[in-house]
């Protein structure tokens, strides 16, 4: 355990609603607008929790306790993550399924307390993002599971690290369907455009934004919180794949780490602005076909 | 060298899966299109750079049939038949991307049993020659409309070039080009027979033309 690594868990927490701020600048640039201040994402949390909770008459206290746990899973899972020149702070065998189901805690309660509100509307939703959670989750698993296999580890912060400039050299095709599988997987579970669309209130097409319509005050600031912190950490573990910078100078490492983020929230912006999204009967496709290149990885790494 | 034959292998398998998860003709056929370059340049790449006028011929004769004439023909079948998309094949597109990496599966284990006689360029060559040439057999016996199973022969002839294209050194490329020009009469042939079937019954559903007495 190193100690001086409660770092990344900080630098999750500070930066990672700018990863929304960029996002939407990039989409604001595309779109030819000014755009949100980059530090919205912050004032609107800061907002949320000034203010006071509504809660109805038919929810119990699984509706009250979703949000906060669901923050404190996600919080948890980013100790087991390395980023950048520091290892993670726990690291034992197996830790990336812990850290896959510390994630799967949070959707699990985002959904229970979804389903208390009695709402119909919610239900569905919350049907939805089961569905295509399930889906995703062997893509991220299986992909995770051929980086265990290539580096010889079963611990997040050793299997990371083992993926240098080198491997790239000669194992390029199945790192490169990892990554993509991976980028896919974080599109989804972050309700990202081809899969969701973070802005649209429509009611028929929306995922994740109708699970917490009910939701008011901190409870939504502890939400939006979170869902910043999950795609901090999916980013994270891809940047680790895309960007292995493992020079031993902790500077350069954190800092090309750093623009790693800062290149994949652009991307997503970029993604974002160009495409439309995908019908619901073809999110299940994109997600088998993710899966599909995570095998494929699996298989390369196997022979 | 080693690295550059995997990066073609794996985008090959990518075509496949891509095959088998596609719904719409057109596209279908502008990845078999991108297939037939991928292995047309193939043969460049196993020699390894060395400027040599026969295979260069070989490479624009593969390129310039598998990649321009075989899917211009067909995308003027599809236009004339009037059929967009494979409706509804036997086995859903989902199963089928799925079934896809386990079929490569068997295929690395069949490869690493089957004992060669020769050395080959890169252990990936062989399980993905297979994998292409089933793939090409899974899409004819799942589909229904004729030009997809005239899409999955010309995947399973693929499949069966690159199984020979590794085996052999320059000799046989004769014969390369006579399994070509075969290929080259069948799609042709099949170009005209569905356009015949189309003309006769409306439609290019072969599981319907088992009830042909009426």
């Amino acid at each position: 355990m190193n100690l001086i690594s409660i770092a990344n868990s900080v630098l999750a927490v500070l930066l990672a609603p700018l990863m929304f701020g960029i996002i939407n600048r990039t989409k604001a640039v595309f779109a030819g607008r000014t755009g949100q201040p980059l530090l919205q994402a912050y004032y609107d949390i800061s907002k949320l929790f000034q203010k006071g909770a509504v809660y109805s008459n038919t929810t119990t206290w699984v509706f009250r306790a979703g949000p906060i746990v669901g923050f404190a899973a996600v919080l948890a899972a980013t100790v087991f993550v390395p980023f950048g020149g520091l290892p993670a702070l726990f690291a034992f065998k197996g830790d990336f399924v812990v850290m896959v189901y510390f994630l799967g805690l949070a959707r699990f309660m985002t959904v229970l307390s979804a389903l208390d509100t009695g709402s119909s509307f919610e239900g569905m939703g919350a049907s939805r993002e089961v569905t295509f959670s399930a889906l995703a989750e062997p893509s991220f698993l299986i992909g995770l599971a051929a980086i265990a296999k290539y580096t010889g580890h079963i611990s997040l912060s050793p299997m990371l690290a083992g993926i240098n400039a080198a491997s790239w050299g000669h194992a390029a095709p199945a790192l490169a369907l990892i990554g993509l599988a991976f980028f896919v997987v974080l599109l989804a579970e972050n309700c990202r455009i081809p899969v969701d669309d973070p802005n649209t209130h429509l009611e028929l097409t929306m995922i994740h934004e109708v699970m917490v319509l009910d939701h008011s005050g901190p409870d939504l600031g502890f939400i939006i919180y979170s869902s910043t912190l999950k795609l901090w950490l999916l980013g994270s573990v891809l940047i680790g794949i895309i960007v292995p910078v493992h020079s031993g100078i902790f500077l350069l490492d954190t800092v090309s780490s750093l623009l790693g983020m800062l290149g994949l929230a652009v991307v997503i912006g970029i993604i974002e602005s160009t495409m439309a999204r995908l019908r619901l009967l073809h999110v299940p496709q994109l997600l088998l076909g993710a899966t599909a290149l995570s095998i494929l990885a699996l298989v390369l790494v196997l022979r | 060298m080693d690295n550059s034959i995997d990066t073609i292998m794996v985008l090959l398998v990518l075509m496949n899966l891509m095959l088998l998860g596609l719904s719409s003709l057109g596209t279908c056929i502008r990845v078999v299109a991108a297939q037939g370059i991928t292995l047309g340049i193939l043969p460049l790449v196993i020699h390894g750079g060395i400027f040599d006028i026969r295979l260069t011929l070989f490479s624009a004769a593969i390129v310039g049939l598998k990649g321009i004439v075989f899917p211009l023909l067909l995308s003027w079948a599809m236009r004339d038949v009037n059929a967009q998309r494979e409706v509804e094949p036997f086995i859903g597109y989902g199963k089928s991307v799925i079934a896809g990496p386990l079929a490569l599966a068997v295929c690395m284990w069949l490869g690493s049993r089957l004992p060669l006689p020769l050395d080959i360029v890169s252990p990936m060559v062989m399980p993905v020659a297979f994998f292409t040439i089933m793939c090409g057999l899974f899409l004819i016996v799942s589909r229904k409309k004729a030009l997809s199973q005239v899409l999955g022969y010309i995947v399973l002839e693929n499949g069966i070039y690159t199984f020979g294209m590794v085996l052999a050194e320059k000799q046989p490329l004769l014969v390369e080009l006579g399994i070509l020009l075969d290929v080259f009469v069948a799609v042709f042939v099949m170009g005209i027979v569905i356009f015949h079937i189309n003309r006769e019954f409306d439609h290019i559903d072969t599981d319907r033309l088992s009830s042909l007495r009426s």
